[in-house]
């Protein structure tokens, strides 16, 4: 049973580190308050399109 | 006039980036309207909406990139792209000197097992996928996205509780972790205060007048808005003030929300007496008997919360905050300065706000005091302003609502609609004070005092010259330590005639005063 202290352990009590995925000026704000954060280079997915997407995530679901 | 479009295949950049870039555009001469956007079904819509639509636009994706333009000819438009063309590229050239970025989140984490928090802004549609991964592999997420379904949220939510992490959102304006501000918050120096809310302003104000009364926070939990609406139940507001329990430098809790439903109310104020923790309960405009029947301090506003939880933070009995923080005779004296030059028919307020829980607050007590506030997102329906951008009698306005926010940024970091909707309200004869709020703090405009302050002298000069005098009055949600520090913007209000107050409540209270003559 993973308790609510997960929150505590691995999150207050651990030092921040970031992905960020989507507006990059976020990443650069964290940058500038000394936190460490990883970019992802994000695209959306199937094109954009619902159809696809739909189809994409039942393959992912089989995986 | 003539519309033509240009599509670039397979390019993409974030909305933000973009919609700088069309905010620039916008301003070249011969470019009535411009749209700079990913080919996504919305700025498809958007398009048409804004007589853009052409040919060239059937058949693009969310991954292709739309220059399209209301232009005087040809000429303009060559000129147009070229100018869009050099703004990307140099984005493009600040970021060749990075590192290669992962390409897809699953390949982040894996690369990074020590990162422990994943941000995400990418549109709503798309970003439900992103926090089910993130989730599964034990990360914490702040889920900044809006247009994420309830059902979505719902299920994000208990996916983390049973994982027992956090799912700050979605559309999460806010949230401070370890001492980092994320998306949009202000810097606070760390101290003993613990907030959990499901306001993105009402945290930023609780949390930089706790640092601006020389106390800080441990940590401030974002929630999003829906987290205590009956269909979410308070998942993460609850899982938060257990985890802010369990937290040996936490001494004082802190819960800023919209009245919630009753029987969710009920779970949190459970959850938050059993903590043992003294707890401060902000539901904005609800009333003190719940929060009293569970032993915990009720607020009346966002800044009576802060300073009651500084209070219970240094062990003192909390006490209400008082009307006004500055002595009575300097309210009498700014009173009866701002009023002397007013004409009898100057009588109603008009609030343009940048941020919803602050506008919320200003109207719910200035009904108090007028009995019913317009707005376009009033407090009860019958006040719902016909036409938003036509004010009626006392009215506020929130300028962060989804109708003034479509294609174009925030006003908390674009002012223009709000310097221009300030020019407007001075036309009117029967306005007696403008009533604005300034927010400070990481993701805000680098100067929202200074993008105000020429539509602050007009709008002065325009009614003086009709020999009335106008009143402004502003709050500034911020600290010293903020990227724009507070004296300064304060500074720059005050050198343009605006009356500064400590914080919103007391910038509402004075416009009240303002307008009734004290």
């Amino acid at each position: 049973m993973i308790t609510i202290s997960k929150i505590n352990e691995t999150l207050f009590g651990k030092k921040l580190k970031v992905i960020n995925i989507g507006l990059e000026s976020f990443a650069e704000d964290l940058r500038k308050q000394g936190v460490k954060v990883i970019e992802v280079d994000w695209r959306p997915p199937a094109k954009g399109k619902k159809e696809l997407l739909d189809l994409l995530d039942k393959l992912e679901a089989l995986k | 006039m003539t519309v033509k479009t240009l599509v670039k295949k397979n390019s993409y950049y974030d909305s933000v980036t973009l919609m700088i870039i069309t905010n620039d555009i916008k301003k070249l001469d011969g470019v009535e309207e411009v749209l700079v956007g990913m080919g996504t079904e919305h700025n498809i819509a958007l398009a048409k909406d804004l007589g853009l639509f052409t040919s060239e636009l059937e058949g693009v994706t969310a991954n292709d990139l739309i220059i399209s333009m209301k232009v005087a000819d040809e000429g303009v438009f060559e000129k147009a792209v070229a100018k869009v063309e050099e703004l990307l590229s140099s984005k493009q050239e600040e970021e060749e000197g990075e590192e290669v970025k992962p390409q897809s989140i699953d390949s982040a984490m894996d690369a990074n097992p020590d990162a422990n928090l994943v941000l995400i802004s990418v549109p709503g549609q798309f970003a439900a996928r992103e926090a089910r991964k993130a989730l599964l592999k034990d990360r914490h997420v702040h889920l900044f996205s809006d247009n994420v379904t309830i059902e979505e949220e719902l299920e994000l939510k208990k996916l983390a509780h049973e994982r027992g992490l956090l799912v700050m959102g979605p559309d999460c304006g806010t949230a401070i972790i370890n001492g980092a501000a994320l998306a949009f918050a202000n810097v606070v120096a760390k101290g003993p205060i613990g907030i959990v809310a499901a306001s993105g302003t009402g945290a930023q104000e609780t949390s930089t007048i706790i640092a601006k009364n020389g106390s800080g926070i441990t940590q401030l939990i974002g929630t999003g808005g829906r987290d205590l609406k009956e269909a979410i139940g308070g998942i993460m507001m609850i899982d938060g003030i257990k985890a802010l329990a369990e937290d040996p430098d936490t001494k004082v809790i802190l819960l800023v929300s919209k009245p919630p439903a009753e029987s969710v109310a009920r779970k949190v104020l459970d959850v938050a007496k059993e903590t043992g923790k003294p707890v401060v309960v902000h539901f904005i405009g609800g009333t003190a008997e719940l929060v009293n029947e569970y032993g915990l301090v009720f607020s009346e506003s966002l800044e009576d919360a802060a300073v009651k939880a500084v209070a219970l933070s240094k062990g003192e009995e909390p006490k209400d905050a008082p009307e006004f923080s500055i002595p009575r005779e300097k309210v009498e004296e700014i009173v009866k300065r701002e009023t002397e030059g007013m004409k009898p028919e100057q009588k109603y307020i008009r609030g343009l706000y940048s941020g919803g829980t602050l506008c919320d607050e200003a109207m719910l007590f200035m009904t108090r005091e007028f009995g019913g506030v317009y707005s376009n997102a009033p407090l009860s329906p019958e006040f719902k302003l016909e036409d938003s951008l036509k004010s009626k009698e006392h009215t506020v306005i929130d300028l962060g609502e989804d109708e003034f926010t479509v294609g174009r940024p925030h006003p908390m970091i674009d002012s223009t609609l709000r310097a221009e909707r300030i020019e407007e309200e001075a036309k009117d004869p029967e306005v007696a004070v403008i009533l604005l709020d300034v927010v400070l703090g990481y993701g805000s405009n680098p100067d929202p005092a200074g993008s105000l302050l020429d539509a602050i002298k007009k709008a002065k000069e325009e009614a003086t010259k009709d020999g009335r005098y106008l009143s402004v009055v502003a709050s500034v949600c911020g600290t010293e330590d903020d990227p724009q520090p507070l004296s300064e913007q304060v500074r720059k209000l005050e050198s343009a005639g605006v009356v500064v107050m400590p914080s919103n409540i007391q910038a509402v209270r004075m416009a009240i005063k303002i307008a009734k003559r004290g």
